[in-house]
């Protein structure tokens, strides 16, 4: 299965994945309509301070806790990536509570978003990998 | 194998998904009280709010008791357990055979006896989906509403009916809204955010005597109402295994394999009790996470597997009016404190672990410090200091961090 792996040797701070990340779910068919004049939402996070950077999103955990712990039965795994369904979010937060990744946060319209590697958009493969411009966001096969 | 279910909610659902990922073949049974398909019973008050319905509150497709290979007896009762015959007797006479039964019988919201409230035309209680929609019936734009209960129940009731009637008073004994899961500090903003929102609180009062439409107060007020939610707590629905010989406090008694003391019953979610770690102590956790991982739990068991219920703590994400609470642990320890203008935060720490805290406004990825607090992670092992600030992986050691966001592959 394939999972999104971040080498933080790599990564430059410079936080295109985050408008890769932007652009992928924003529906629109160019970066310039989607990104300008936006504060973007995206789905990967970099955290950075004195030189180290990375970018977080979400690890699609084994032990998924989020999609044990959704009260709404919004959260699923199907194929090893787990999936959000927003028609049954109610936004309740319980995902962020158990997240030990802080990967899930609320959308514009309250319910919640979550990196699907880019299964739900018209992408169909990650964005922010694609993007990455020192290949510090890699997408490799992995054993689960 | 034979596996039989007496409940049809988070546990029951997290007992066939763990039975299913180990033993595809084995018979699966579900007997539920209430007739209707699985559905989330924290959702009742977003149903109210019109941000669900009741095709979306299901808490499973429409498909999956078919795609589990499960035989569902719903508006059926269980009335008894014979564990020596391993059978289950229900309501309509029939006898169900068992090789591992497992108990989620949920827990019952509680009724205090007040005298005259027989007399009153509108009263509720609110746990069920049933309980929503008749509460939803009575409701008219006149409505005047009592709710008795400042707790989780009560005021997400509130939260859901506010818009649909004219007013809300909220009643409980104790002088503070969330006892359970906030500090005083903590209530107080809750309190003043509801407030602000038209809710009216008598704390530190109770109801007396109801007559009709009025409602007696312990401090001599007398209160005009068309409608009463009673939402003081709920009891653990523990009858069935006590009556079989089963060993029950407060909840029924589970090891971390979920086994009740009789052999080949399990039990799990609301009606138990289990091991809260951030205490050290045996307690009823009536929280829809921990009752969908020990039904997991359960059915791993049930279908031969090991797993342990074993990381059990209270924790809770909620929100009223677009306010968000996250908590989890205790509040016990040293506190770090951090209050701005739209946000509270405290965390407590004891012994070189994180035991517990509350973010009121904020809570953006909370769950790392719950995964602090569940993991007893050694705070001298990361950055304190700086997670104190915010919730971020930066605080951890690098290979740590390499470790966690890599599934462990080696780069």
């Amino acid at each position: 299965m394939k999972r999104v792996i971040v080498n933080e040797k790599w990564c430059l701070g410079c936080h295109l994945c985050e408008y890769y990340c932007a652009f992928a779910n924003s529906n629109k068919d160019s970066m310039v309509k989607a990104l300008k004049d936006v504060v973007i939402n995206p789905r990967i996070r970099v955290e950075e301070k004195d030189g180290i950077s990375f970018a977080v999103n979400c690890r699609h955990c084994s032990e998924a806790l989020c999609v044990k712990s959704c009260i709404a039965g919004a959260l699923s795994k199907i194929d090893g990536v787990v999936r959000i369904n927003k028609d049954k979010c109610v936004g309740c937060h319980t995902c962020v509570l158990v997240c030990p990744y802080g990967a899930i946060m609320p959308s514009e319209k309250g319910v919640m978003q979550k990196c699907e590697l880019c299964l739900q958009n018209a992408c169909g493969e990650p964005l922010c990998v694609k993007g990455c411009p020192n290949k510090a966001i890699e997408l490799r096969e992995v054993t689960p | 194998m034979k596996y039989v279910i007496i409940g049809n909610s988070a546990a029951a659902i997290g007992c066939i998904e763990g039975i299913r990922s180990i033993d595809k073949e084995g018979s699966i049974t579900v007997i539920s009280r209430e007739n209707w398909h699985t559905y989330s019973r924290p959702l009742i008050s977003y149903l109210l709010l019109g941000k669900t319905d009741t095709e979306r509150m299901k808490y499973r497709p429409d498909s999956f008791y078919e795609d589990n290979n499960c035989t569902v007896m719903l508006g059926t009762a269980a009335v008894k357990i014979l564990p020596e015959q391993k059978q289950v007797i229900t309501d309509d006479g029939k006898s169900i055979a068992y090789d591992k039964l497992l108990v989620a019988t949920g827990s019952n919201p509680f009724v205090p006896p007040i005298e005259g409230m027989d007399t009153a035309p509108s009263v509720h209680t609110f746990m069920s989906l049933n309980d929503a929609l008749a509460l939803k019936k009575d409701l008219t734009p006149e409505s005047r509403v009592l709710v008795l209960g400042g707790g989780l129940i009560g005021l997400k009731c509130v939260e859901g009916i506010l818009h649909m009637v004219k007013k809300i008073t909220v009643i409980d004994m104790a002088d503070r809204v969330l006892p359970s899961i906030l500090d005083a500090d903590g209530s107080k903003i809750v309190q003043n955010h509801l407030e602000k929102k038209g809710v009216e609180f008598l704390l530190g009062n109770s109801i007396v005597k109801v007559a009709g439409q009025k409602a007696y107060l312990k401090n001599g007020e007398v209160l005009d109402f068309d409608n009463l939610v009673i939402a003081v707590g709920v009891r653990p629905n523990t009858a069935l295994v006590a009556e079989a010989g089963g060993k029950v406090n407060r909840g029924i008694c589970t090891n971390l394999k979920c086994e009740t003391s009789i052999p080949d019953v399990y039990a799990a979610g609301d009606c138990t009790e289990s091991y809260d770690i951030t205490c050290d102590q045996v307690r009823v956790l009536a929280l829809l996470p921990n009752a969908y991982m020990q039904g997991e739990t359960a059915g791993i068991n049930m279908a031969g597997g090991n797993k342990l219920y074993d990381h059990a703590i209270p924790m809770n994400a909620i929100g009223f009016f677009g306010l968000h609470i996250i908590s989890a642990g205790v509040y016990d320890g040293e506190c770090y404190k951090k209050v701005t203008e739209n946000s509270y935060k405290k965390l407590f720490y004891k012994d070189n672990v994180l035991k517990g805290f509350i973010l009121i406004g904020d809570v953006a990825r909370a769950g790392i410090y719950t995964a602090l607090i569940r993991e007893k992670k050694p705070l001298d092992s990361i950055d304190f200091e700086l997670i104190k600030e915010k919730p971020q992986l930066m605080a951890f050691s690098s290979r740590e961090r390499a470790d966690r966001l890599n599934n462990g592959i080696k780069l």
